[in-house]
């Protein structure tokens, strides 16, 4: 069975069709590169794979499961645009908040253990707002990480990080694959998402102009799916 | 963890979110005592009239208080995209509304109690007589006011104007819920307890409050998700 499985899916603002028929789909273990121009619709069909919103045809399954079912939310961790944390809460408030709504055991335990993980246990207590742009984004991946999804959708995980949040993040990404875990990520940082990538699949004005595995070449030249199966 | 759990951890993080800025029941407060101030210089409070049109006066002034306090429910999670983190995480709208509501209700029912004994000294009325009914017809006003106040609130989040349509949308609404109140409100400030003329005010009010509980909650995870 696929972790992720993207079949016929359409997305419509008004009578525009942001995804057309897309059809992907993303093994357990694998990591898949979302790529393609500015509303091409990567961000869209990562949110419906979320269940952030619903296709307008065709359907999303994680893991055999409808995105919005309870148990299947569980498994998913997303890092979008915004960060997700309150800037009002401190950093341990903010994940304990999380861990808690996650359901998960030691709420408390897990979140100083990612902002060990993540280089922020010294500033723990210190309320989100005084933060840097790199600790917030560290923030959102303790955030994205904490529950220990299966599944993880990051849409343009590396825009406006900083060197050492970049580094952070692929570890946690090495080490996510390494367990079996289901990466995708959508970005315009091919180079970075590449050398992670075992899978990419290239959105053209809202449809998949090509999906398959990544290969040395495309590693050594990354514009050359955008070369072959875009528009150029 | 249980609905009434993850109902409790909402309401304790908006509850900290506001305690730690002040934003909405700063002004929510402000706003009720400068009206109340501003309306015993133009009545009498030694007349009757102005006691008979009391209820009246503080219900549009928690109603329009309340709503600076509802406007900030669901835009509190617009900065850094936080409405995304609660709902992809693994709990029912339903529990997410009810959270919101629950906080919503606390903060406008701590403007109204902090409101009534200013009421009380500006208008020279004794609203104290019947305390434990005015109560009660306080908390049941109140759930009404943020019970669908809260649901518009998720429902114009992404709108621009949302502090000009949540008022438009939810008064309407809540006109029924509204008149009893005032009804109520009026006779208890005046001394007289709920009686058959004035009971049925209150089931009318009871019923308002379950019946739009009621689908809210099956209506919310529709509005959030689409």
């Amino acid at each position: 069975m696929s972790a992720v499985a993207v079949d016929g899916v359409w997305k419509f603002y008004g009578d525009f069709p942001a995804l057309r028929d897309v059809r992907l789909e993303a093994a357990a273990g694998s990591c898949l590169a979302l790529i393609g121009r500015n509303g091409a619709g990567k961000t869209t069909l990562l949110r419906i794979m979320a269940g952030f919103s619903r296709p307008g045809r065709g359907q999303v399954r994680i893991f055999g499961n409808p995105p919005r079912e309870t148990a299947t939310r569980q498994k998913i961790g997303f890092i979008g645009h915004g960060i997700s944390v309150y800037d009002e809460l401190s950093a341990l408030e903010n994940l304990t908040l999380f861990g808690k709504l996650y359901g998960l055991a030691d709420p408390r335990r897990s979140a100083l253990e990612w902002l060990e993980r993540t280089g922020l246990e010294r500033v723990r207590n210190g309320l989100v707002r005084e933060f840097s742009r790199g600790m917030r984004q560290r923030l959102a991946v303790a955030r994205a990480f904490l529950h220990q999804p299966s599944v993880l959708l990051l849409d343009e995980p590396f825009t406006a990080l900083d060197d050492r949040a970049i580094a952070v993040l692929q570890t946690l990404l090495r080490q996510a694959l390494a367990e079996g875990k289901t990466v995708i990520l959508s970005t315009h940082q091919l180079r970075e998402a590449l050398e992670l990538a075992s899978h990419v699949a290239l959105l053209n004005r809202g449809q998949a102009a090509f999906c398959g595995p990544s290969t040395p070449e495309m590693v050594a030249d990354p514009g050359l799916v955008y070369a072959r199966y875009g528009e150029g | 963890m249980g609905f009434f759990r993850q109902v409790l951890v909402i309401a304790a993080k908006d509850l900290r979110a506001e305690l730690r800025t002040k934003e909405a029941i700063n002004a929510s407060l402000a706003f009720a005592l400068v009206i109340l101030v501003l309306f015993s210089f133009a009545f009498d409070p030694t007349e009757d009239t102005t006691r008979e049109i009391s209820g009246g006066l503080l219900w549009i002034v928690f109603a329009f208080a309340g709503a600076l306090v509802l406007n900030r429910s669901f835009a509190r999670e617009l900065p850094n995209d936080c409405l995304d983190a609660l709902i992809a995480a693994p709990i029912s709208g339903a529990a997410l509304f009810l959270g919101k509501a629950v906080a919503n209700f606390l903060l406008v029912l701590a403007v109204e109690l902090v409101s009534l004994p200013v009421f009380g000294i500006f208008y020279n009325v004794q609203w104290t007589s019947q305390f434990w009914e005015l109560m009660l017809v306080l908390a049941l006003g109140t759930w009404a006011l943020t019970v669908i106040g809260t649901i518009f609130s998720a429902l114009t989040v992404n709108i621009r104007l949302r502090e000009v349509m949540l008022p438009m949308l939810t008064y309407p609404i809540l006109v029924p819920a509204l008149l009893g109140a005032m009804q109520l409100t009026t006779g208890l400030v005046a001394g007289r307890p709920i009686g058959p003329d004035t009971v049925a005010w209150l089931k009318m009010l009871i019923g308002f409050d379950v019946v739009y509980t009621a689908v809210s909650l099956v209506l919310v995870e529709t509005v959030l998700v689409g």
